[in-house]
């Protein structure tokens, strides 16, 4: 990345202001607004609005209209959990083990609670062993987005992805209320202290906000897709089998995941709630 | 006027510093909780709400229930009411007050709750239940405050303060009919999603919150001077007594409709709350102890000898209010979220923290009403003399 004069002096400027800034907020003993910031320090917000977050880079981004998952439940080998490991060391999400106070965006249920009234006593064997993937399914109609009190959460226009802003978000747990597939994890305490290893490339929350699977919003924007899928791939690879996850456009005909639709039977969790998932099964 | 409420004897003081001691113990828990976040409540990530939110809804109730005495005095001219309306509105002001506190205790972000004023969200009903609710709490506390001013005075409320009124009344509705609404639609939340929920709502609070009323004038007739009045009692009790009745016809119709239909999604709660759900059976017992109190309470409601004795409508009151809080706080809340959308189970219990800020958000609403109470009887004392 060139940097010329213009450009460093702008960076030095901003830069110099920054650094000038934390002393003067010191002197003030303004703590508490660095806490507001979200454990930024004042200096460095200011940094933040002038710049771009690392990494970004505009033309390699992933983009699509609708973006959409395909779980070809099949292909998941036993006892394999790389997804959720991948997921969750990617977002920092905290290893609570106590189950009222878990967090997690991406795990393993099985049939009879992903699909639950569908289950019945003489079903196929292998249906009551397999593990299947359940995350959010970036509704096309996300009740979540619609109960949100602040827009804390919400659809984005461009692409789809049902997002969370942990900024804003006031904790009232309205949208853990709304959503009919339990995808929503809260902060019931300081999460940090609870995370093996930081990722520094994507933030950490604090305790009192909602989270939730973003379809790696911030991996796509530099290219990436999302870890899951990207763990998934290596996974099956190992077995020798297709990658039981897939990822695409939905609106675009030759994607693969509409390939995949448009040559298997496929189902969604509880469709007849007109949220119109994006995470669609092949059973 | 405010210096009649600091003007009270040796047990108004008494009362007010035990009061006092619930709301600092509940204080110093919530400090505790905003430090180390909800995770000190019995709240899961599948029982999101708990307690707080169980308070909230049965208090939005109580609220609305001043509109049972505005209604018949300034609509149908039933003069009786004149003389309790004012404890009808103050009692509306403490309830909305305790309200609002319980949503606050329960955000994860209270430093944030101004996020809803600042970002307003009109597709949440959650926004428009602030709006109701404030605006609920400023028109009982403008309407009481200019209507006991001008009975001091001993002059009529003046004629501008009409339009206020009458907005109060279906204003009342609108905060009981929001707040279901806050349930009723959601998807995927079986037990939450009829159609009948805000009737339910204001059948109970229409029971519960006059109930209350009438244990106040209880109370008032003698701790004070001023007497309510025997005729306001007994309509009251006739309005309690009806509610009651539709609140336990609706609740039936909800079963009805779930057991014959024998939809698996609709009977869960229900199941789950009176006989317990695959070895689950943490509300059962408070389920039947609201039954039992329902029955009760409708028994000594529909016979007219017993309601017309001041001691039985005290235990009916009472009953109606313990049954009317499990049903609506522990049963329609918490069992909404069991089973969760998975259909796993997670039971609730709440935690002696938790228990303490609820107590203390109680503690600072009777602070509020006896506060509010003691200028509206001192005024009325004072008229009388």
């Amino acid at each position: 990345m060139g940097v010329n004069r213009r450009k460093f002096l702008k960076i030095a400027g901003i830069s110099t202001l920054g650094v000038a800034a934390k002393p003067a907020a010191d002197a003030l003993a303004i703590e508490w607004l660095d806490k507001k910031l979200g454990g930024f320090t004042v200096s460095e917000t200011l940094l933040h609005m002038f710049h771009k977050p690392t990494g970004f880079k505009p033309g390699e981004a992933l983009t699509a209209e609708r973006w959409a998952m395909v779980v070809n439940v099949k292909n998941c080998p036993e006892g394999c959990n790389a997804c959720r490991e991948a997921c969750h060391r990617v977002h920092n999400v905290p290893d609570i083990e106590n189950p009222k106070h878990e967090i997690k965006w991406i795990w393993h249920e099985e049939y009879e609670h992903t699909f639950p009234g569908q289950q019945h006593e003489h079903i196929e064997e292998h249906l009551k062993e397999t593990p299947f993937v359940v995350l959010c399914n970036h509704c096309f109609n996300p009740p979540c987005v619609r109960v949100c009190p602040t827009k804390a959460t919400f659809k984005r226009k461009t692409d789809g992805i049902v997002m969370m802003d942990m900024h804003r978000c006031i904790g009232c747990r309205f949208c853990m209320a709304a959503c009919p597939y339990g995808s929503r994890s809260f902060n019931w305490k300081d999460p940090r202290p609870f995370i093996k290893e930081q990722n520094p490339e994507f933030p950490t929350r604090t305790k009192g906000v909602v989270e939730k699977c973003n379809f790696c919003a911030e991996r796509l924007a530099k290219g990436q897709i999302p870890a899951c899928v990207e763990a998934c791939q290596e996974a099956t690879k190992k077995k020798g089998r297709e990658p039981a996850l897939v990822f695409g456009d939905l609106e675009d005909p030759d994607s693969e995941v509409r390939q995949l639709l448009r040559s298997h039977y496929t189902v969604r969790r509880k469709p007849e709630l007109g949220t119109n998932p994006n995470v669609y099964y092949i059973v | 006027m405010l210096e009649k409420g600091f003007l009270g004897g040796r047990k108004y003081w008494i009362w007010m510093a035990c009061l006092l001691l619930f709301m600092g113990a509940g204080f110093i828990s919530w400090l505790f909780q905003f430090r180390e976040g909800l995770g000190i409540t019995g709240m899961s990530r599948d029982i999101s709400w708990g307690v707080y939110i169980a308070n909230f809804t049965f208090l939005v109730g109580v609220a609305a229930a001043a509109v049972m005495v505005v209604l018949p005095y300034y609509v149908h001219h039933y003069k009786a009411f004149g003389r309790i309306t004012i404890l009808a509105e103050f009692l509306g002001v403490a309830a909305v007050t305790m309200c609002l506190l319980f949503i606050l205790v329960d955000l994860g972000n209270p430093v944030r709750a101004l996020n809803v004023i600042l970002h307003p969200t009109p597709n949440s009903i959650l926004f428009w239940d602030m709006v109701v609710l404030n605006g609920y709490l400023f028109l009982n506390i403008f309407i009481g405050w200019n209507v006991l001013t001008a009975e001091r005075k001993g002059s009529p409320p003046p004629g501008w303060l009409k339009p206020f009124i009458y907005l109060s009344i279906p204003w009342a509705i609108s905060i009981h009919t929001v707040t279901a609404f806050l349930y009723a639609g959601l998807p995927g939340r079986h037990f939450w999603l009829t159609a009948i929920m805000a009737a339910r709502f204001l059948s109970s609070a229409f029971a519960a919150g006059p109930a209350m009323l009438i244990l106040f004038c209880f109370i008032v007739r003698k701790t004070t001077k001023f007497n309510p009045g025997n005729e306001q009692i007994r309509t009251l009790s006739g309005i309690v007594t009806y509610a009651m009745i539709l609140n336990v016809f609706f609740f039936l119709l909800e079963c009805f409709t779930a057991f014959y239909s024998n939809i698996p999604g609709h009977m869960h709660t229900i199941v789950y709350l009176f006989r317990g759900l695959h070895g689950h059976t943490g509300l059962v017992p408070w389920m039947w102890v609201s039954a039992f109190f329902a029955v009760v309470s409708l028994v000594l409601l529909i016979v007219p000898a017993a309601r017309r004795a001041d001691d039985v409508l005290a235990v009916a009151c009472v009953s109606v209010f313990i049954a009317c809080w499990i049903d609506k706080g522990v049963g329609l809340v918490i069992g909404g979220f069991i089973p969760n959308p998975l259909e796993h189970i997670t039971e609730y219990v709440a935690t002696v923290p938790e228990v303490l800020i609820t107590l203390g958000v109680w503690a600072t609403g009777f602070f509020i009403l006896s506060f509010l109470y003691k200028i509206a009887i001192t005024v009325k004392e004072e008229l009388r003399a």
